[in-house]
């Protein structure tokens, strides 16, 4: 199976096409008939469909599984010039690695929402979104492309914004609807010139011909003013910028911890699991592109590098617990880019997929606790839990399972993906790989403690939010909610061990698998002593992570404002989140704002087009009044005027 | 040629419709607007079979028909279409069609005038589209400021006489130059016959000249800054049909003749003045962009969009390749749809509420659902999200623009972010968060609202996923067109 060669299909594959089409056709439906007609149950239908696009994608991966690959146009979208777009499908190990991961996941989650989303006035607005998002997902994801790649990108967009924006009457869901989208456009701003940038110098935007003329630009430069740019450098800078955008890398990432203003079910499936690392499969889809520039990659581990970093010391500090775990992703996908950028693609999407597992997990496991609180204030916080384990058993042990998953326990599937990133960073034939290995490592401690922070003052201790919740004490969640939990935590384990490496006895098939597209990554010679050592530490920094918030969130509370008291200015620095958003208020908000006000409408409309036009107006001010006056009866002379014009016209031609 | 052709079938339909509302008295107002409604409708399926019937392969003029007129100067009642020209035809007897549709009953004064002189619009616009020959072409374009002047100043808002005068003053003033630049071409060669002057050589400072001359009466049309300023006035004042044709076909009147005139005549001083025009368009979109940004006016804002638009437009043109100028051409047609669209909305809810100030709304999502999942789909197009036919126009003017110029690109591409910017806070204010007092109780849409915008969803749909058919009616004759560029 693995590292034969594949074959090719040309031909229209009518499973491939119906992954996508079904949860669209459930979408439509479920938007137009669902108020009036199946109020009460509208996730039949998008539950229906996306089983059914399940156990296709399933189809597909075995049928790829068999060497065979597809690639074929369902139609030609649109021709101009030597421009071709088709509407086309490219199904091969990455793509349908995807639509396996999208469906199973997508599926879990609609099911959670049953319950989550149950009694809510949007009930059927809500699965006609996600299934609408599923839809554009799965077009992201097998398009043969880059122009359907984006198509599938700025759906998946809108959709985030529709569900961000669910509960659009509060004012914080509305902003923080319309902030993401602006900054995923200006990442696709990039991504735009970048798809343009291909098709001027490659003359397509296909896949398949793009990676076949990749050769004939390998050393070509670009002059900008003064300065010679490599052209790979450049376009794959430009394609980047859409990846930062939506997989909210720095700089472009103050948009996902506001995201949270959506439902818990959307901040699981969008903006952890599927949407967001669409930027990291862009940058692996692309992989021969970006390696054609040392440059390229360095840029792609840097901004990964920075992002995972930074996130993770916000993490700490934030106490809604939606927040803390979206901190979270940003660290995580800072991880997938970093396994990117050392030229590990392969590793970087198996992190990617087992991620999306344990995260999904973490999300819906918060979900189950905020809809257990949910009478109080703030359901989110942090700080009315406590003693959760004792009033919501499974809730508990699936967020262990997620928690311990992340932390990289071994055994779990978060231990094999990260610790693949980590050996693969170390031994990286790039100068930066040990950079990316530390920074690796030490997150990994990060990580561990503020997943543990939340987990302990979730689950451990007395519950605090009785106050909050007028005496009332939180409850389990109804199954339908907490069978979704179960089967993902066997994901959050399971999953990683489709990719154990060589040095633990396993077969790194997952690995193996993806590399026939992506590539293996040059390393220097490994050896195995080392990979073990390597491994040892990375258990060390999660166990001490562990450790350590065990000690300062059950065994020592007093330690708790130990740090932010004694250290104020670096707390409020990174409570704060770095001070991006105040910046960027700063430096493009008020300045934007000011110059359409005063430049615009002040200076230049109001002063100097309009006053030359209004001072023959004002000079035609006496006109204007005869006109007033002439109005009434105008008109219908113009009418009878222009009737007899008309026919005198015609009589005139045609009696010629 | 004996017989009445199509075109002019087209052409003077409207003119039974108008006969016979003469006949009828004023106040049998349901049997006025009926007839009106048949005239358009069966003039909108004239048009439909005008353009099954269009050969696409066809590089040359199809349907022609040309009657001998004003023997004494030598001009022709000459008609004809081709690939530029087909599907702004259809175009116009459909906005005329959605002009009588949402004025059905916003319309309460004067309504024998008002219909009357949409019927008039709906010839001199189409007239416009179809005229081969010079000075047919100018009276058709004279023509259309009569009535759309007395849309505006007889059914517009408070401040109409100040916005009719600025919008006759800015057209016309343009115009002169056009009809000065036409008498010197008839003064040179002897006719008015489109046909016969492509492709004829003039003294390269003579080509200048009269590129300016027809550039100067397109560009207040598109219009192209920095003389764009007459259209927010025009288009906050208009009622809402009147609107609806300045966006729908008013202005593309310019982009049109931008298309049609100064490339093929020009040519040598196109290729001169590509350059000015291509950055007085990134001018356009992004200082029309920002000016979007503080509007606290519904209309004026979405009549700034339209500038920017435009912008996009007259870039697409001057990219000078087959792409940009598909592009250019398409979205004039997407334009009209999406943006007419965006005013009828305007209109819906003004007709309930009078208020247009940004201000007054807010929560219309919770109230007025349907609408907001309308407007919703609108907001989509004007951003130019794929999968909607704002996106296939926007796409390729770009990257046929790219072709030409990247750093202008580059720039033009801001816009792309600006526009999302204006109109998803415009929709944030107009329909979410918690609903303003005034927008409880509003009465349900009516039939003809829903007709027109729904019929507008899904012509952006069907351009936006299905384009092809529409981008091959032109195929050969931009090809045609290009080869005649030096």
């Amino acid at each position: 199976m693995v590292g034969q060669s594949l074959e090719i299909v040309r031909t229209f594959d009518l499973s491939a096409v119906l992954v996508p089409l079904l949860p669209l056709v459930a979408s439509a439906l479920t938007l137009i008939l669902g108020r009036k007609y199946f109020p009460q149950r509208p996730y039949i239908l998008p539950v229906v469909s996306l089983f059914l696009s399940f156990l296709l994608s399933l189809k597909l991966l075995i049928e790829v599984l068999s060497g065979r690959i597809y690639e074929f146009d369902l139609y030609t979208w649109f021709v101009a010039g030597s421009l071709k777009v088709g509407f086309g499908f490219l199904i091969d190990p990455l793509s349908v690695m995807m639509l396996c991961m999208v469906t199973s996941l997508s599926l879990l989650i609609h099911i959670y929402s049953i319950g989550y989303m149950e009694g809510d006035p949007g009930y059927y607005r809500f699965f006609a979104y996600i299934s609408l998002f599923t839809f554009f997902m799965l077009v992201l994801v097998s398009s043969n492309n880059l122009v359907q790649l984006y198509l599938g990108w700025e759906g998946v967009g809108l959709c985030s914004y529709l569900l961000i924006g669910f509960w659009y009457e509060k004012k914080s869901a509305s902003d923080a609807a319309k902030k993401a989208f602006i900054i995923n456009r200006v990442g696709d701003f990039g991504f735009a010139l970048g798809i343009f940038a291909v098709f001027y110098y490659l003359g397509t935007i296909y896949y398949h011909e793009i990676f076949q003329r990749l050769p004939q630009i390998a050393n070509s430069y670009v002059g900008i003013g003064d300065l010679e740019i490599h052209l790979p450098f450049l376009l794959a800078f430009l394609l980047f910028c859409g990846a930062m955008g939506k997989s909210a890398q720095v700089p472009l990432h103050t948009w996902l911890p506001d995201a949270m203003e959506g439902p818990t079910p959307v901040s699981a499936l969008i903006h952890a699991a599927t949407m967001v690392t669409a930027g990291v499969f862009m940058v692996a889809r692309l992989h021969a592109l970006f390696e054609l520039s040392p440059y390229a990659m360095a840029m792609v581990a840097l901004v990964g590098l920075i992002t995972c970093f930074m996130a993770a010391t916000i993490a700490p500090t934030q106490f809604d617990i939606k927040r803390v775990i979206a901190y979270s992703t940003l660290s995580q996908l800072g991880y997938m880019f970093m396994a990117c950028g050392v030229g590990a693609f392969a590793i970087g999407m198996f992190h990617l997929f087992t991620h999306a597992y344990f995260k999904a997990l973490l999300f819906l496991g918060a979900g189950s606790i905020i809809h257990a609180l949910h009478h109080a204030p703030d359901p989110n916080d942090i700080r009315i839990m406590g003693g959760l384990r004792k009033f919501m058993p499974i809730t508990f042990w699936t967020f262990l399972v997620a928690s311990l998953s992340i932390s990289g326990i071994p055994g779990l599937a978060g231990f094999f993906s990260k610790d693949e990133i980590l050996v693969y960073a170390f031994f990286s034939k790039y100068p930066w790989g040990k950079l990316v290995w530390f920074v690796g490592l030490v997150v990994a401690s990060l990580t561990a403690f503020y997943t543990f922070r939340i987990f302990f003052k979730a689950f451990w201790g007395e519950f605090r939010g009785l106050e909050a919740l007028h005496g009332h004490l939180p409850k389990e969640s109804p199954k339908v909610m907490t069978i979704p939990l179960i089967i993902l935590s066997f994901g959050a384990i399971f999953s990683g061990w489709l990719g154990i490496p060589e040095a633990l006895g396993g077969g790194a098939q997952f690995q193996r698998f993806l590399e026939s597209v992506l590539g293996h990554p040059e390393l220097q010679p490994v050896d195995h002593k080392v990979e073990y050592g390597l491994m040892v530490l990375s258990v060390l920094a999660g166990l001490s992570g562990i450790g350590l918030a065990y000690l300062v969130y059950v065994q020592k509370p007093a330690l708790e404002t130990l740090f932010s008291s004694k250290l104020c200015k670096l707390y409020t620095f990174l409570y704060r989140k770095w001070y991006f958003d105040e910046l960027y208020h700063r430096i493009f908000v008020i300045p934007t704002l000011w110059l359409a006000r005063t430049v615009v409408n002040l200076v230049m409309d109001a002063f100097i087009i309009d006053y030359t036009v209004n001072g023959s107006a004002h000079t035609t001010h006496a006109m204007a009044g005869l006109f007033r006056r002439f109005h009434a009866g105008l008109i219908n002379y113009y009418n009878w005027f222009i009737l007899i014009g008309i026919i005198l016209y015609l009589i005139f031609i045609n009696f010629k | 040629m004996e017989g009445l052709g199509i075109l002019s079938a087209i052409l003077w339909l409207p003119l039974l419709g108008i006969l016979a509302l003469f006949l009828i008295p004023r106040e049998k107002e349901e049997l006025i607007k009926l007839i009106t409604l048949i005239t358009v409708l069966l003039d909108f399926i004239l048009s439909l079979i005008l353009l099954l019937k269009f050969d696409y392969s066809n590089p040359a003029f199809q349907f022609v028909e040309k009657r001998p007129w004003l023997d004494i100067i030598n001009s022709f009642y000459f008609l004809g279409v081709d690939g530029i020209s087909i599907l702004f035809v259809p175009l116009s007897t459909l906005v005329t069609l959605l002009c009588v549709l949402i004025s059905w009953y916003s319309i309460e004064e004067k309504i024998k005038e008002f219909y009357l002189a949409l019927l008039f619009t709906n010839i001199a616009m189409v007239g416009v589209f179809i005229s081969l020959d010079l000075l047919l072409f100018y009276i058709f374009w004279e023509a259309l400021l009569i009535p759309m002047y007395l849309i505006i100043g007889i059914w517009g808002g408070p401040r109409r006489i100040y916005s009719t005068i600025k919008f006759f003053l800015y057209t016309f003033f343009g115009s002169i130059f056009l009809l000065v630049a036409i008498i010197y071409l008839f003064l040179t060669f002897g006719t008015f016959d489109y046909t016969f002057l492509v492709g004829k050589a003039l003294p390269f400072h003579v080509e200048k000249l009269l590129f300016l001359g027809f550039l100067i009466a397109f560009a207040v049309k598109v219009p192209m800054w920095p003389l764009h300023t007459w259209l927010p006035d025009a288009h906050t004042e208009a009622p809402t049909a009147g609107s609806v044709i300045l966006a729908g076909i008013l202005i593309k009147l310019g982009g049109y003749g931008m298309v049609r005139f100064l490339l093929p005549l020009f040519p040598q001083a196109t290729l001169f003045f590509a350059k000015l025009i291509l950055i007085l368009s990134v001018i356009a979109i992004i200082y029309a962009g920002l000016a979007c940004l503080w509007q606290e006016d519904l209309k004026r804002l979405i009549a700034y969009s339209s500038v920017s638009h435009m912008g996009f437009i007259t870039l697409g043109i001057f990219s000078l390749n087959p792409i940009g100028i598909k592009g250019a051409l398409l979205q004039m047609i997407n334009h009209g749809i999406v943006t007419g669209a965006l005013f009828m909305c305007v209109g819906v809810i003004y007709d309930r509420t009078h208020s247009r100030a940004i201000k007054y709304y807010g929560g219309l999502a919770s109230t007025f659902p349907l609408y907001a999942a309308l407007f919703m789909v609108f907001t989509l197009a004007s951003i130019g999200l794929p999968g909607t036919n704002g996106f296939i126009g926007e796409f390729l003017i770009l990257q046929g623009a790219f072709l030409k110029d990247r750093f202008l690109v580059v720039l033009a591409a801001t816009g792309v972010i600006i526009g999302a910017a204006y109109m998803l806070w415009l929709y944030q204010r107009v329909f979410f968060e918690k609903p303003s007092a005034g927008v409880y109780n509003l009465a349900p849409m009516r039939w003809n609202e829903l007709t027109a915008l729904i019929s507008m969803v899904f012509l952006v749909f069907l351009i936006g996923l299905y384009p092809n058919p529409f981008l091959d009616l032109m195929r050969v004759s931009v090809t045609k067109l290009l080869t005649n560029l030096p």
